[in-house]
């Protein structure tokens, strides 16, 4: 392995989204076997697929577009953990089952926009993986968002751990709406979303379903990100020891 | 050796390259197959579509499609992804819905449940055997059924 950081400007955009997908999909693979029951495992690991899909296109498309000769690949067991740049909400533990879905919710919701925005990239590879995507992405919110409800509106414990878990992950969320100079450089060449746009039908998706569930929106809080300049917390150093050992000790080991 | 094959006959060999999750259905019955072309030198070239972003039948699909072709003499074959349009459930043909349906798998849409017609059927849960299935159990006739998602 050559050098591991991106510089291509696009390529590096594309990286940023396609690195969100790859770490949730190895958060959320980590309920496997452990999951409240048998329907919710096979769910979690499918929601896992879907992103881990997503993730091999966009590692792959991003690869593409450096044109250096590596491959997807290469970029998700290559790079070190300050060259990871998803945003930090997905690296977060799963702590409870709440945790996890007040996590998802959060982030399917955001994903939902996304998506749909990207869909209208000018770049066409990126713009056909976002138009599959998005309705995995819908397909994702209903899920999570009917775990949110069941809980929220469920026992008096189930509430509390629900709401703390919203609380918990919601000073994640500002660092997905935030417009950094590559942001704004891709928004503008017509490739990449208006992150900021996005926020207001995200909060209106999100605020439904937390009144549905009797729960309450976190008030605002000092936000936490970084993670689109490599800045993570130290979860994501352990999340990539365990998907990375086995490159790492026996590089190009193939099945 | 190597032979030059025609598109028509490379899409008539492609039909034995079929989904390993729902052997039923063929990459053209699925809507994967979008495109064969055939070079004066016989070079082929054949262009699919990715299902749904999970789906790990990708890799064995794109092994079988050399293979197969190999097997008939083609001189040399690409295969190239195309993401845009993005694959739909809509591209099913006619003929792949009827094939679903005869192996207890409801196509897209309002689920009927493939054994006995019914259309009371509720959601046992929607995430299934496969990324493209989901879970359903006949309120008629108690018997489980899978439903091919819609996309």
């Amino acid at each position: 392995m050559t050098q591991a950081t991106v510089t291509d400007r696009r390529a590096g955009y594309v990286l940023r989204h396609g690195d969100d997908n790859l770490v949730l999909a190895q958060r959320l693979s980590e309920w496997v076997s452990r999951a409240p029951e048998l329907e919710e495992d096979i769910a979690l690991a499918n929601t896992a697929l879907d992103h881990l899909g997503v993730a091999t296109h966009l590692l792959g498309h991003a690869a593409a577009v450096e044109g250096d000769g590596r491959s997807d690949d290469d970029l998700a067991f290559g790079r070190t953990e300050r060259q990871f740049l998803n945003a930090v909400i997905v690296e977060q533990p799963n702590g409870d089952f709440a945790q996890t879905m007040a996590r998802q919710l959060l982030f399917d919701a955001y994903q939902i926009s996304l998506w749909e925005a990207l869909s209208r990239s000018a770049d066409d590879v990126l713009a056909g993986i976002a138009e599959k995507a998005a309705k995995e992405a819908a397909y994702h919110f209903r899920h999570s968002s009917a775990w949110v409800v069941r809980l929220g509106d469920g026992t008096e414990q189930s509430s509390a751990r629900m709401q703390r878990g919203l609380d918990r992950m919601w000073r994640f969320t500002g660092e997905l709406f935030a417009m950094d100079d590559l942001d704004a450089e891709m928004h503008a060449a017509g490739i990449g979303a208006d992150l900021a746009a996005l926020r207001s039908p995200w909060l209106a998706r999100v605020s439904a379903i937390v009144d549905e569930a009797a729960l309450e929106l976190p008030a605002d809080a000092p936000q936490r990100g970084g993670g689109r300049s490599g800045n993570h917390g130290e979860d994501l150093g352990h999340l990539l020891a365990e998907m990375q050992w086995v490159q790492r000790t026996y590089p190009g080991l193939q099945w | 050796m190597s032979a030059v094959l025609s598109p028509e006959r490379v899409r008539l060999l492609l039909d034995e390259v079929v989904d390993p999750e729902i052997p039923v259905l063929s990459i053209a019955d699925i809507g994967i197959l979008r495109g064969v072309a055939v070079d004066d030198e016989g070079r082929v070239t054949v262009t699919i579509t990715p299902t749904y972003s999970g789906c790990p039948a990708m890799d064995l699909i794109r092994s079988q499609i050399r293979s197969v072709l190999a097997q008939a003499g083609a001189a040399e074959v690409t295969i190239a992804t195309a993401f845009s349009p993005a694959w739909t459930t809509d591209w099913l043909t006619p003929e792949a819905r009827r094939k679903l349906e005869e192996s207890a798998i409801a196509p897209p849409g309002e689920p009927l449940c493939p054994r006995c017609r019914s259309a009371e059927t509720r959601v046992v849960s929607e995430f299934g055997s496969t990324a493209c299935k989901a879970l359903l159990v006949c309120s008629s006739c108690g018997e489980p059924f899978d439903l091919f998602k819609e996309h």
